[in-house]
C-alpha cells in the first residue's frame, strides 16, 4: 500500500488517464449513439479530476526523480485548464451535433489534450515538459482537422501540424543544447548549475530555441502565423477550445520554465520576452483592425492578449507571475464568454462568422448584445470590468521592474486594440438590425451568463482571486 | 468627521439601484418607457436630496476629508476609500443636481430605447459621483475611466448624423490620455507603497519623478479638460450627443480634468506644478483666444457653445495654475458656474432643436416674438457666459484674471481679450437667433417653453443669478480646503528650495 501511496499526489492525472482510456473503450465498443453519453461522461470525469485537485493537500511534492512537481501554482493553473476544457466541451455539444461531427472521439481527444496540459503544468524537467507538450499537441492537431470533409478544416489541421512539428523540433534542439551545457534536464538542477557557473553562448542559443518553441505554442509574434488560419479553419467549437485552454497551459509552462530553470540569468531571457511581448501586443492590435471574420479577429486578439500576459513574465518577479496568473484566469472567462456568443451566431443556414452578421444585435437580443459588449469592453481593458484588473496587475509588475518602455508601449497598444473591440460594439449597438439569430441554446446562455457576470461583478470582490494567485505565484519562488 | 451610516456609498450607488430597477421593467412598449422615465427621475431626485445632507452636515472649518469610509477591496494597501472635502463636495452636488434636469430634458426628445437610455444615464451618474468621492487612486481611475462606457453608448446610440465618428473619437482620445495616468498611478504605488490619496497628499515624491508623473497625469486631465491642442474631440462629441449627453459632458465630465489638477497634480507634485505653470499658462491663453475666434466662425449653435466651453476651461486652468488663493478659488468657481451655465445653454439649444430639428444658426431669427420666456432664459445664460457682473460667470473669470494679473501681467492681458471675444460671439449668436423679424415661415407657429421645460430651466436661472450676487455660498465651502492646499504647496516648494524662484517671477 505504501508503494502505491507515493503516487497519491498524481492521483488526479492518473484518474484522468485511466478514465479516458475506459471511455475510449466504451466509445469503441458501443453503438453509434453513444457519442453523447461519452461526452457527458467526459465532463463528469473532468469534474472529478478538478475535485481531486481541489482537495489535494497544499504542500509541494516532487515526484519521479524530480521530473514532475505538484505545487499550488500547478494546482491553480490545472483548475483553470479543467474549467476551460470542460466549458468548451459543454457548450459545443449542440453545434457539433448540428454540423454532424458529434463523434465520441472528439471528447476523448479533448481529454487527452487536457491530460497533456496537466502534465505540462507539472513539468519540472525538460523531458516531462516535452512529453506533456506533445501529448497535448498531437491531440490538438487531430481536433483542428476534425471536420474531415471540409477543406478549410483539413488545411487548418495540416498547417497546425506542420508548423507545430517545426516548433517542437526547435524546442527539442534548444533542450538538447541546454542539457549539453548544463549537464542536467531538471529545472532546479539547471538553475543550480547556472547559479554557480554563469551563462555562456551555447546555453543562450539553447534558451533562444526553447523560447521559440514555447512562443509558437502561445502564438506570440513572430511565431503566430498559424493562429488566424487555424482559428478560422477549425470548426467553431474547436476554435473556442483552442483560444481558451492550450494558451493558458503553454503560458503557464513558459512561466515555470523561465522562473524556475533560469532565474539567475533573468536579464538574458528578459530581453527576448520583452521583444516578443511588444511584437505580439503591437501586431495583435493593428492586424485585428482590418478583420471581417470574427474568428480571425479573435485570433489576433488572442495574440495580443498573450503579449500582455508576457508583460508580467518579463518582469521576472513574484508580482509578475501573480499578474500572469490573474491575467490567465480572467482571459479564460472572457474568451469562453465571447465564444459562447460566437457559437450563438446561428442562422437557419448554419453558423455565420462575419462581424456584420452581428449588426443591430442590441435590438434583436439585448441581453446577449449587452453581455457581449461587456466582454469586449473587458477584453479592451476598460474599468471597472475584469479585463482591467488583468492588465493592471501585469503592468504593475512591469513598472516595479523598471520596464517603463514596455509598459508605455503596452498601454498604447491597448488603446489601439480598444478600437477593434469598439467596432464590434458599434456594429451591435449603432447599426440597423440584420436578420435575427436562432434562439440561443440553454447551455450557451448559461456559459455567457456566468462569464458575463464574472466580468461585471469581479470588481465587487476581486480579493479571493488575487490572493489565490499570490499564493500560486509564491510557489514558484520557493 | 465620520457618520454612522455610509452616506457617500449611498449616494454613489443609489443611481445604480435605480438602473437595476429599470432593468426589470418588462417589455418595450410606451408604458414601459414611461415607467423607465419615472423611475429614473425619482432615483435622481432622491439622490439629489440625499446628497444635500452632505452639504448640511459639512464642516466648513476643517480641510480634512469628511464622511470617510474604508473597506478592504483589492487586498494589501489598495482599498475602497471614500471621502469629501471642500473641493470635491460642490462637484458632487452639481452632479446630483443636474441629473434630474437631464432626465427631464430627455423626457420627450428620446423616444427610442428609452429603458437603455435611462440605465446608461444612471450608471453614468454613479461613476461621476464616484470620481469626486474616491479617496484611492485605483478606485478613482476605475470611476474616471468607467464613465467612458455609458457615454460612448449615449453618443453612439442616441446621437446625431456623425455619431459613430464622434463616439469613437471621444472614447479613444480619452482612453489614450488616461492609460498614461494609469502607469503613473502604478509608479506612485511602488514609490509610496499605497494608493490612499490621504497618505499620498503628504508623501514627498522625488523631484525628477514628479516631472514624469505630472506629465502623465497632465496627459489625462488635459484631454479631459480639454486644453488646446487636444480639444478636438469635444466639438464633435458635443454636437453629436443628444441634448442631455452634451449637458453632462460640458457640466460634469470636463470638470473632472480640473478636479484632477487640484486633487493630484498640484498637491502631490508641487515642484513639477511650479515648473510647468508657464506651459499651462501658454496653453490656456492660446485656448482662450484661439477657440474664441473659432467660436465666432461657427454656423452650428452647439458647436459654438462647445468651442466657448474650451475657452472657458482655459480660464480655469489659468486660474488654478496661478497657485494663489484667488486663482484657485476662481478656477473652482468658474468650473461650477460653467457647469450650470453651459448645461443651461445646451438645454436652450435642445429646446429649439426639439421643435425645429436643426441646430443651424441661420435657420432661426426673431424667436423673441413667439418665445418671450425662452428669450429671457437664453439671455440670462448668454450674459453669464459672457461674464456679466451679477451673474455667476463674472465671479470666476474675475478672480482668475485677478490672480493671473499678479503672477504674470501678459497672461492676464491676453486672457482678457478672450472676455471681449466671448462677448462678441455670445451676443452675436443671441442676436441672430432671438432678435430681428420673425421671417422664416416654418418658425411662425413655434411654441414657447412648456411647463416641463420651464421646470428644469427655472432653477438654473435662479442659481446663475444667486451665485453671481452672493458667491460666498460656494466660496465659503472651498475656502479652508483651498488654503490648506496652497499652504502645503508653498511648504513643499520651500522644502525643495525653489521658493525664491517663484517669488522672483
Amino acid at each position: 500500500m505504501s508503494v502505491l501511496m507515493q503516487y497519491a499526489p498524481l492521483l488526479p492525472e492518473i484518474v484522468l488517464a485511466v478514465g479516458t482510456l475506459v471511455l475510449l473503450l466504451v466509445g469503441a465498443f458501443s453503438s453509434n449513439r453513444s457519442s453523447v453519453t461519452v461526452t457527458w461522461l467526459s465532463l463528469i470525469l473532468m469534474v472529478i479530476t478538478a475535485g481531486l485537485i481541489i482537495y489535494q493537500s497544499s504542500e509541494t511534492v516532487e515526484m519521479f526523480n524530480k521530473t514532475l512537481i505538484i505545487d499550488s501554482y500547478g494546482r491553480f493553473i490545472k483548475i483553470l485548464i479543467l474549467i476551460g476544457s470542460g466549458v468548451a466541451l459543454f457548450m459545443s455539444i449542440d453545434q457539433l451535433r448540428q454540423s454532424q461531427i458529434l463523434k465520441f472521439e472528439y471528447a476523448i481527444l479533448v481529454l487527452f489534450a487536457t491530460l497533456g496540459m496537466l502534465l505540462m503544468v507539472s513539468a519540472n524537467d525538460l523531458i516531462s515538459l516535452y512529453l506533456g507538450l506533445e501529448l497535448q499537441s498531437l491531440a490538438l492537431y487531430v481536433v483542428a482537422a476534425f471536420r474531415r470533409d471540409s477543406v478549410r478544416s483539413s488545411e487548418a489541421g495540416l498547417k497546425y501540424f506542420v508548423l507545430g512539428a517545426l516548433s517542437s523540433g526547435m524546442l527539442l534542439y534548444g533542450a538538447s543544447l541546454i542539457y549539453g551545457f548544463t549537464g542536467s534536464t531538471t529545472f532546479p538542477q539547471i538553475a543550480a548549475v547556472l547559479q554557480e557557473s554563469g551563462t555562456n553562448l551555447g546555453l543562450i542559443f539553447g534558451l533562444v530555441f526553447l523560447i521559440s518553441g514555447l512562443a509558437f505554442k502561445i502564438s506570440a509574434v513572430p511565431f503566430h502565423m498559424w493562429t488566424p488560419d487555424v482559428y478560422e479553419g477549425a470548426p467553431t467549437p474547436v476554435t473556442a477550445f483552442f483560444a481558451a485552454v492550450p494558451k493558458i497551459a503553454a503560458m503557464a509552462l513558459f512561466v515555470r520554465v523561465a522562473l524556475t530553470a533560469f532565474p539567475s540569468i533573468t536579464s538574458d531571457w528578459q530581453q527576448i520576452v520583452v521583444f516578443i511581448s511588444i511584437a505580439s501586443m503591437g501586431l495583435g492590435a493593428f492586424a485585428a483592425i482590418g478583420q471581417t471574420n470574427i474568428k480571425r479577429l479573435m485570433a489576433y486578439s488572442s495574440i495580443g492578449h498573450m503579449g500582455f500576459a508576457l508583460v508580467g513574465l518579463a518582469a521576472g518577479s513574484v508580482d509578475g507571475a501573480k499578474g500572469v496568473i490573474i491575467y490567465l484566469a480572467i482571459y479564460l472567462a472572457m474568451t469562453l464568454g465571447t465564444f459562447a456568443c460566437i457559437l450563438a451566431m446561428n442562422r437557419s443556414e448554419g453558423l455565420v462568422e462575419n462581424i456584420d452578421d452581428l449588426a443591430g444585435l442590441s435590438q434583436n437580443n439585448l441581453p446577449m448584445a449587452f453581455l457581449l459588449a461587456m466582454l469586449l469592453f473587458s477584453l479592451a481593458g476598460i474599468p471597472p470590468l475584469a479585463g482591467f484588473f488583468a492588465k493592471f496587475y501585469v503592468f504593475l509588475a512591469a513598472i516595479k521592474a523598471d520596464l517603463y518602455a514596455l509598459a508605455v508601449i503596452g498601454v498604447l497598444a491597448s488603446v489601439v486594440g480598444a478600437y477593434y473591440y469598439l467596432r464590434i460594439i458599434k456594429v451591435m449597438f449603432f447599426d440597423p438590425p440584420a436578420e435575427p439569430f436562432e434562439p440561443m441554446s440553454g447551455r450557451l446562455k448559461l456559459v455567457l451568463g456566468v462569464s458575463g457576470l464574472f466580468v461585471l461583478l469581479f470588481v465587487v470582490s476581486p480579493a479571493p482571486l488575487v490572493t489565490a494567485a499570490e499564493i500560486a505565484a509564491k510557489a514558484l519562488f520557493l | 468627521m465620520t457618520t454612522d451610516w455610509p452616506i457617500l456609498f449611498a449616494i454613489t450607488f443609489l443611481p445604480l439601484i435605480g438602473a437595476v430597477f429599470i432593468l426589470f421593467i418588462p417589455n418595450d412598449d410606451e408604458i414601459a418607457a414611461q415607467n423607465a422615465r419615472r423611475v429614473a427621475l425619482w432615483t435622481t431626485v432622491i439622490t439629489f436630496f440625499v446628497s444635500l445632507i452632505i452639504w448640511i452636515e459639512f464642516d466648513y472649518n476643517t480641510s480634512a476629508f469628511q464622511f470617510v469610509e474604508e473597506r478592504s477591496w483589492l487586498g494589501g494597501t489598495i482599498n475602497y476609500r471614500m471621502g469629501v472635502d471642500g473641493i470635491s463636495m460642490p462637484f458632487i452636488i452639481l452632479t446630483t443636481f443636474l441629473m434630474p434636469v437631464c432626465i427631464l430634458a430627455s423626457w420627450q426628445s428620446i423616444t427610442t430605447r428609452v429603458r437603455e437610455y435611462m440605465i446608461a444615464f444612471l450608471v453614468l451618474e454613479t461613476l461621476m459621483i464616484g470620481v469626486f468621492c474616491a479617496l484611492d487612486l485605483v478606485l478613482f481611475y476605475l470611476f474616471f475611466e468607467g464613465g467612458l462606457i455609458p457615454m460612448f453608448l449615449i453618443i453612439g446610440v442616441w446621437g446625431g448624423q456623425r455619431r459613430v465618428y464622434a463616439s469613437f473619437k471621444f472614447f479613444l482620445y480619452t482612453l489614450l490620455g488616461s492609460v498614461l495616468m494609469l502607469l503613473a498611478i502604478m509608479a506612485m504605488f511602488w514609490n509610496a507603497g499605497t494608493t490612499d490619496i490621504t497618505t499620498l497628499l503628504t508623501h514627498k515624491f522625488p523631484v525628477e519623478m514628479q516631472t514624469w508623473l505630472w506629465l502623465a497625469f497632465f496627459a489625462s486631465f488635459a484631454v479631459k479638460m480639454p486644453m488646446w491642442p487636444v480639444h478636438t474631440w469635444l466639438p464633435d462629441a458635443h454636437v453629436e450627443a443628444p441634448t442631455a449627453g452634451s449637458v453632462i459632458l460640458a457640466a460634469i465630465l470636463l470638470k473632472m480634468g480640473g478636479y484632477g489638477f487640484l486633487r493630484f497634480s498640484i498637491p502631490m507634485f508641487p515642484v513639477a506644478s511650479a515648473d510647468f505653470a508657464n506651459l499651462v499658462f501658454l496653453l490656456s491663453v492660446v485656448a482662450i483666444i484661439y477657440t474664441s475666434l473659432v467660436a465666432l466662425a461657427q454656423e452650428d449653435i452647439k458647436k459654438l457653445i462647445a468651442y466657448s466651453s474650451v475657452a472657458h476651461m482655459g480660464f480655469v486652468t489659468m486660474g488654478i495654475f496661478t497657485l494663489t488663493t484667488q486663482g484657485v478659488e476662481g478656477g473652482i468657481f468658474q468650473m461650477l458656474s460653467h457647469g450650470i451655465v453651459s448645461a443651461a445653454l445646451f438645454l436652450c439649444v435642445g429646446v429649439i432643436y426639439d421643435r425645429m430639428h436643426t441646430r443651424n444658426i441661420d435657420a432661426y431669427g426673431g424667436l423673441v416674438n413667439r418665445m418671450p420666456i425662452y428669450a429671457f432664459c437664453f439671455m440670462v445664460f448668454t450674459m453669464a457666459n459672457v461674464g456679466l457682473p451679477g451673474t455667476s460667470g463674472f465671479v470666476g473669470e474675475f478672480l482668475a484674471l485677478l490672480a493671473a494679473f499678479k503672477v504674470n501681467t501678459w497672461v492676464a492681458t491676453l486672457a482678457t481679450t478672450g472676455v471681449i471675444l466671448s462677448a462678441a460671439y455670445a451676443l452675436w449668436l443671441y442676436r441672430r437667433v432671438i432678435f430681428g423679424q420673425l421671417e422664416k415661415p416654418n418658425l411662425a407657429a413655434i411654441k414657447d417653453m412648456n411647463f416641463r421645460e420651464v421646470a428644469f430651466m427655472a432653477p438654473l436661472v435662479v442659481l446663475t443669478i444667486l451665485f453671481g450676487i452672493y458667491p460666498s455660498i460656494l466660496l465659503d465651502v472651498m475656502a479652508v480646503s483651498v488654503n490648506n492646499l496652497l499652504t502645503n504647496y508653498q511648504a513643499a516648494l520651500a522644502e525643495a528650495g525653489q521658493l525664491p524662484a517663484l517669488a522672483a517671477r
